[in-house]
């Protein structure tokens, strides 16, 4: 039986499964809930200084990327459970993007 | 000679909904959808953060609009509900131990518990206070 | 004072039918009647034709599974009184139907056997060797796992295992995990390759519909979950150490 490369992802995926069960929560109801309702001040101004601080943007940089491995790889397994049996390139694909995904956020906080 | 003639029954796409606990297993692997969503709108905010006041406000502006609300509300309750399976199956991966006894499940649930209510003030109190 | 329910069976002849068909018998009932019971009443009283396992009646034997409106159960360990809408029984899912309530099993029987389910030594130990003391700590490590009683029930729940059969499944994992992390046993090695595949402990999402159904209270994916934590460390020692 040949060695599965499951752990790298599985690895990847459990850290987005925990930074996405306790930090997303509150992020979504701060971003997507009370600042639109005007809770909160959203101001451009206020923002880049969170982003620009070192841990701000370490929040910033884990709250996009981990939940990206999350989701890419319960949807990549979704495709099986569906019935749709999804070969390699797939794979790459769904990866690759939680890849990207993590390159350019921590690109777009550095520089 | 064998009468022997198996028959094999075929799992087809719908299974998931024939059995309760399969029906939330796939809504459980489903909050992925706005997970990822949610991932993908922080990233082009942060794009657009990166644009300048200008972009930032115009996809701030897109927040606004009441059917993302809506969907940000959806996208918090699933999100919670996979907080909840998330913290409720987490003991089963662990096999924690102090001394001569194991950790209980509940304490190791109950303390995923603590640790997003308190990131959850912590968050609130940047958002209203700092 | 008894009742009477009307338990539907899904049949499967295989010299007469092409598929399986729902067949409808009225069984009278008191409060202590069991599923196995009821088709035992079914076999005796109005149709001989009726083909079921069973053997210990106790829930000890793992012979009597079968689906019990859409779930898997233990005939004996399941009880009329508890279906007063009726019920519907057929056999157990995920396994060919070789007759009526029958399943080919033999898939199942040989992925237990092919994880080495047996305490493997070095150096064979003999009674003159004394005891292998354990604490019960190092105990607690496996006893459960070794409640198993191979009734299949856990297969029949698992999703994964019915969308692809060369996964080795619950069960077989759970096994595995028990012997891996007996203190007596030194045969891990021979073990991991069938944890590290894909069809390992890498086939299962942990629906966790296997520890819910299980009859003796075993938590395959408790097992299963553990047996990743161990391939993905054997994963790592294997990239630090190439070759081996």
């Amino acid at each position: 039986m040949k060695r599965s490369n499951e752990p790298v992802f599985w690895g990847l995926f459990g850290a987005g499964g925990m930074v996405a069960a306790l930090l997303t929560p509150v992020l979504i109801l701060i971003t997507g809930i009370l600042a639109p309702m005007g809770a909160v001040d959203f101001s451009f101004a206020r923002v880049d200084a969170f982003a620009s601080n070192i841990l701000g943007g370490l929040i910033i940089w884990a709250a996009v990327s981990f939940p990206l491995w999350l989701s890419l790889h319960r949807l990549y397994h979704c495709l099986h459970d569906f019935g749709v049996h999804a070969g390699n390139g797939v794979k790459a694909a769904f990866y690759g993007a939680a890849a990207l995904g993590t390159v350019a956020a921590a690109y777009l906080l550095l520089f | 000679m064998s009468k022997r003639k198996p028959y094999v029954r075929k799992m087809g796409s719908t299974w998931w909904t024939k059995n309760n606990f399969h029906t939330m297993y796939i809504v459980r692997e489903l909050s992925s959808l706005v997970i990822l969503a949610y991932s993908v709108i922080l990233l082009f905010g942060l794009n657009a953060l990166r644009g300048g006041e200008a972009a930032f406000d115009a996809w701030f502006a897109g927040l606004t609009n009441p059917l993302a609300i809506v969907f940000h509300v959806i996208t918090l309750l699933w999100t919670l509900y996979h907080a909840t399976t998330w913290f409720s199956l987490a003991p089963k991966a662990a096999n924690l131990w102090i001394g001569e006894n194991r950790v209980a499940d509940n304490v190791i649930t109950g303390s995923l518990y603590a640790v997003l209510g308190g990131v959850t003030v912590i968050g609130l109190l940047i958002a209203f206070v700092l | 004072m008894s009742q009477v329910m009307k338990v539907e069976i899904q049949r499967y002849r295989p010299e007469l039918d092409k598929e399986p068909f729902w067949q409808s018998y009225d069984v009278p009932y008191t409060k202590e009647m069991s599923v196995l019971e009821a088709l035992a009443y079914i076999k005796d009283e109005l149709d001989p034709t009726l083909s079921y396992r069973w053997s210990c009646r106790m829930a000890i034997c793992g012979s009597c599974g079968m689906m019990v409106n859409g779930v898997p159960k233990l005939g004996c360990k399941t009880f009329l009184r508890d279906y007063p809408q009726g019920m519907k029984i057929e056999a157990l899912a995920n396994f060919p139907i070789e007759r009526d309530l029958v399943v080919d099993m033999s898939d199942f029987i040989a992925k237990l056997e092919a994880i080495k389910p047996y305490i493997i030594r070095e150096t064979e130990q003999t009674p003159e060797d004394g005891c292998s003391i354990q604490t019960p700590k190092e105990m607690e490590q496996y006893r459960q796992f070794s409640m198993c009683i191979n009734c299949g029930l856990c297969y029949a729940a698992c999703p994964q295992y019915g969308l692809n059969d060369k996964f080795m499944g619950p069960a077989a994992l759970a096994l595995l995990h028990r012997y891996n992390n007996d203190t007596r046993d030194e045969g891990k090695e021979e073990r991991m390759a069938f944890l590290n595949a894909h069809e390992g402990a890498w086939g299962c999402t942990f629906v966790g519909y296997c520890s819910d159904v299980c009859p003796k209270k075993v938590d395959p994916a408790a097992a299963i979950q553990l047996g990743k934590v161990d391939s993905a460390k054997d994963y790592v020692i294997a990239m630090l150490k190439p070759g081996e």
